[in-house]
C-alpha cells in the first residue's frame, strides 16, 4: 500500500501527533490539550448517530473519520521501541477491533526517522513493529492475525529535516 | 566471484525475465552526476598534461588530456596546470623542452597523441616525464574503442598515479548508489564512473532500494528490494543485467556484503525472530547463522583476510562495533569510545576502520584503527552516513547533505582535496566504491 496516496490516512495522526508532542515534549511552552482529550472528541462523535444513519452503506470504522478506529499509527521516542501511553490506548481499541472482526488482518508497518545509519534503522523499524505485535498479543489479537515490516527510514511520512519532521516519522503503522 | 552463483535458473525463469524487462528499460544513460572539488590543495605536487595531439585526421570526441587532468586534480594530489599558462604543448616526449617545464615548476609532464587504427578506434600514445631530471618514467600506447576513450583515458590516469605515487589509482572504477530525482518516492540503483560520467540505472523501482554491495571482481551488485512488498536481497550481473533473488526470508533481508572471494554473502536476517548475521555460501547455497544475540546485530563487513567480519550490535544498550570470527563464535567489542558507532567497513588493508559515530546529536565519519582506537573525524555534516573506503584505501566516500539535498563526499585520507558527487535535483545516497576493475 501507497503511504503517499492516502495522505487521509496520516493526516489526523498528524493531528494527533502534533497535540502529543505539545502535551509531552519538556521545552513546549503550551501544555496544549494532549492527545487523550483530542480522542475523547472522536470517541464522542464516534458514537454518535451518524453511521447509524446508514444503514444502506455501512462504512467500515476503519475509515470513519469519527472512529478512533480511523487513527492507525502510533508514534515512539528517538532510539526507543517503547509504546508510549496514547499509543497503548489507540492499540487497545484496534485490539479490540480486530478481536471482534472475523478475517482482519494487520501488517505492521515500522519506521524510523532518517537519523543514523540505514540498516541499523531497518531493525530499528523491525523492533517497533515487533513492540506492537507483542503488545497487540498481549491485549488478546492471535498472532496469525499480525505481520511485521520494517520499512527503517526509507519512507518518510513527512520530508524534511526538523524535530517535527522526525516525530512524525518514527512510527508503527497498522495497515489492515 | 566464484561461477557457481548463476547456474539454477529453473525455478527463477520468470524473475529473471522481468528483471531482463526491467534492465532493457532502464540501460539507457542518465544524467551525469556533478562533480566538484571542495577542500584545499595544499601539498598537491604540480603537473602539467598538455593537451593530447590528433594524428592522421584523428577526431576524438574525448579530451585525453583533460580527463586525465582531472582524475589527478580529483585524487587531491596533484595540481594540474592550467591551459592557458602552457607556453608550448608537445606531444612526444623527443619534442619537450625539459627547461621550460622547469622554469614553470613543474614536477611532472605528460603528453601524448591519439592516432586513428584501422580496424576502428584508436590507439593513444602517452608519455610521463620527470621534470626534475628529464627523464621518461613511463611510455605507453593504449588502444580503445571511438566509445571506450573516458575510459582509456581514465586508465592512463591511473598509470601515471601509480607511478608517482607508488600505489594504483582508482580513475578507472565505478560507484554504485541509490538516488531518488524529483518524485523522492521513485529510487533507482545506478553506477556511475568515479568521476560521475556514464550513470547507467541498474535497477529501479517505486519502492525502496537500499545497501548496494560490490562483488569483488566488480561484475555484481547485491542489494536490497522492497519492489515485491517487503525487503529481499538481489544479486545482479552488470553486464547481462541478470539476476537472482538471493534472499527473501519473513522480516528483513539486508545489508547484503561480499566475502573478499567472492564465494559468501554475509547478509542480516530477521526471520529467527530478530536480525541476526547470516553468511550464505553462494555455491551451495548453505545458510549459516553466525550470531545469536536477541539484539540487533547487522551491518556486517568483512575483514580483507576474510577471516573475521564486523557488524553493528546494541546487545551493550546502545548501537557499537562488534567483530566476530568468519566460523563463529563469541562476538568482541571493537568501538568503545561515543553512544553510537554503526556501519562500520574496513581499508583495503586491513588497518582501519571507517564508520559513523554520533556526537552531540551530530552523526559524522570517523575513521579508527582496527581495534577502534585512534578515532579521527573524517566529515565534518550532521547526516553523514555510508562511509566506505575507495579500493588502493587513499579515499573515503560517503553520504552527506549539502544545502538540504543528499550528495556523495570523496575526502582524502591523508591530505588533499576532497570532492562532491552530486544530482542536479535530487537526492544522492549510499554510495559503494567497485573494486580495481580489471
Amino acid at each position: 500500500m501507497n503511504l503517499h496516496a492516502h495522505p487521509l490516512i496520516v493526516l489526523p495522526a498528524v493531528v494527533l501527533l502534533l497535540a502529543a508532542v505539545a502535551g509531552c515534549a519538556t521545552q513546549r511552552p503550551q501544555p496544549a490539550p494532549p492527545s487523550a482529550a483530542e480522542l475523547d472528541r472522536l470517541q464522542r462523535s464516534g458514537d454518535g448517530a451518524p453511521a447509524a444513519r446508514e444503514p444502506a452503506q455501512p462504512r467500515s470504522p476503519l475509515d470513519d473519520p469519527a472512529s478512533p478506529l480511523y487513527r492507525k499509527v502510533v508514534y515512539f521516542d528517538y532510539d526507543t521501541t517503547e509504546i508510549r501511553p496514547e499509543g497503548a490506548a489507540l492499540l487497545r481499541t484496534h485490539a479490540n477491533y480486530i478481536y471482534q472482526t472475523p478475517g482482519a488482518r494487520v501488517t505492521l508497518q515500522g519506521h524510523t526517522d532518517e537519523r543514523g545509519t540505514r540498516d541499523y534503522n531497518l531493525a530499528l523499524g523491525e523492533q517497533r513493529a515487533d513492540a506492537v505485535q507483542r503488545f497487540l498479543i498481549a491485549e488478546g489479537v492471535p498472532a496469525e492475525r499480525l505481520s511485521r515490516l520494517s520499512y527503517g527510514e526509507e519512507r518518510p511520512a513527512e520530508r524534511g529535516r526538523s524535530e517535527r519532521a522526525w516525530a512524525l516519522n518514527r512510527r508503527v503503522e497498522l495497515v489492515y | 566471484m566464484s561461477n557457481g552463483l548463476m547456474q539454477p535458473p529453473h525455478s527463477l525463469a520468470a524473475l529473471l525475465l522481468s528483471a531482463l524487462l526491467a534492465w532493457g528499460l532502464a540501460g539507457t544513460a542518465w544524467a551525469k552526476l556533478t562533480i566538484e572539488i571542495t577542500g584545499g590543495v595544499e601539498g598537491a605536487q604540480p603537473i602539467a598534461v598538455v593537451p593530447f595531439g590528433n594524428v592522421d585526421g584523428a577526431r576524438p570526441d574525448v579530451d585525453i588530456g583533460a580527463v586525465i587532468a582531472a582524475d589527478l586534480a580529483r585524487s587531491g594530489k596533484f595540481k594540474p596546470m592550467p591551459r592557458r599558462e602552457m607556453l608550448m604543448t608537445p606531444h612526444r616526449e623527443e619534442d619537450v623542452d625539459i627547461r621550460e617545464w622547469q622554469v614553470l615548476g613543474m614536477n611532472s609532464l605528460v603528453v601524448g597523441e591519439v592516432m586513428p587504427r584501422a580496424t576502428g578506434g584508436y590507439d593513444i600514445r602517452y608519455a610521463l616525464l620527470d621534470v626534475f631530471s628529464g627523464k621518461t618514467l613511463l611510455v605507453d600506447t593504449v588502444i580503445s574503442t571511438s566509445r571506450g576513450l573516458r575510459n582509456a583515458a581514465h586508465r592512463i590516469a591511473d598509470a601515471i598515479y601509480a607511478d608517482l605515487t607508488g600505489e594504483p589509482g582508482v580513475f578507472a572504477t565505478r560507484i554504485a548508489y541509490v538516488t531518488s530525482g524529483d518524485d523522492p518516492s521513485r529510487v533507482a540503483l545506478r553506477v556511475a564512473d568515479a568521476d560521475g560520467f556514464n550513470a547507467q540505472t541498474i535497477v529501479d523501482s517505486a519502492q525502496p532500494i537500499m545497501s548496494p554491495a560490490w562483488s569483488p571482481d566488480g561484475r555484481w551488485l547485491a542489494y536490497v528490494s522492497f519492489e515485491g512488498g517487503q525487503s529481499a536481497i538481489y544479486v545482479q550481473d552488470l553486464g547481462s543485467g541478470r539476476r537472482e533473488r538471493i534472499a527473501s526470508y519473513e522480516g528483513i533481508n539486508g545489508s547484503p556484503a561480499f566475502s573478499p572471494d567472492g564465494r559468501k554473502l554475509a547478509m542480516t536476517l530477521s526471520k529467527d525472530g530478530n536480525p541476526d548475521i547470516y553468511v550464505l555460501e553462494l555455491g551451495s547455497r548453505q545458510l549459516t547463522r553466525l550470531t545469536t544475540h536477541y539484539a540487533i546485530d547487522t551491518e556486517p563487513a568483512w575483514s580483507p583476510a576474510g577471516d573475521h567480519l564486523v557488524f553493528t550490535s546494541d546487545r551493550g544498550g546502545q548501537p557499537q562495533i562488534y567483530r566476530i570470527a568468519a566460523t563463529g563464535g563469541m562476538a568482541q567489542r571493537v568501538t568503545f569510545q561515543g553512544d553510537y558507532n554503526a556501519a562500520a567497513d574496513y581499508s583495503p588493508d586491513g588497518n582501519s576502520l571507517v564508520m559513523v559515530t554520533r556526537e552531540g546529536g551530530r552523526f559524522r565519519v570517523v575513521m579508527t584503527d582496527a581495534q577502534g582506537g585512534a578515532r579521527r573525524y573524517v566529515s565534518n555534516g550532521s547526516l553523514d552516513e555510508s562511509p566506505s573506503f575507495a579500493p588502493n584505501g587513499n579515499m573515503i566516500i560517503y553520504a552527506t547533505q549539502n544545502n538540504g539535498r543528499g550528495v556523495l563526499a570523496a575526502t582524502p585520507v591523508s591530505t588533499g582535496a576532497s570532492h562532491r558527487l552530486s544530482r542536479d535535483s535530487g537526492e544522492v545516497r549510499e554510495p559503494a566504491w567497485s573494486p580495481l576493475l580489471r
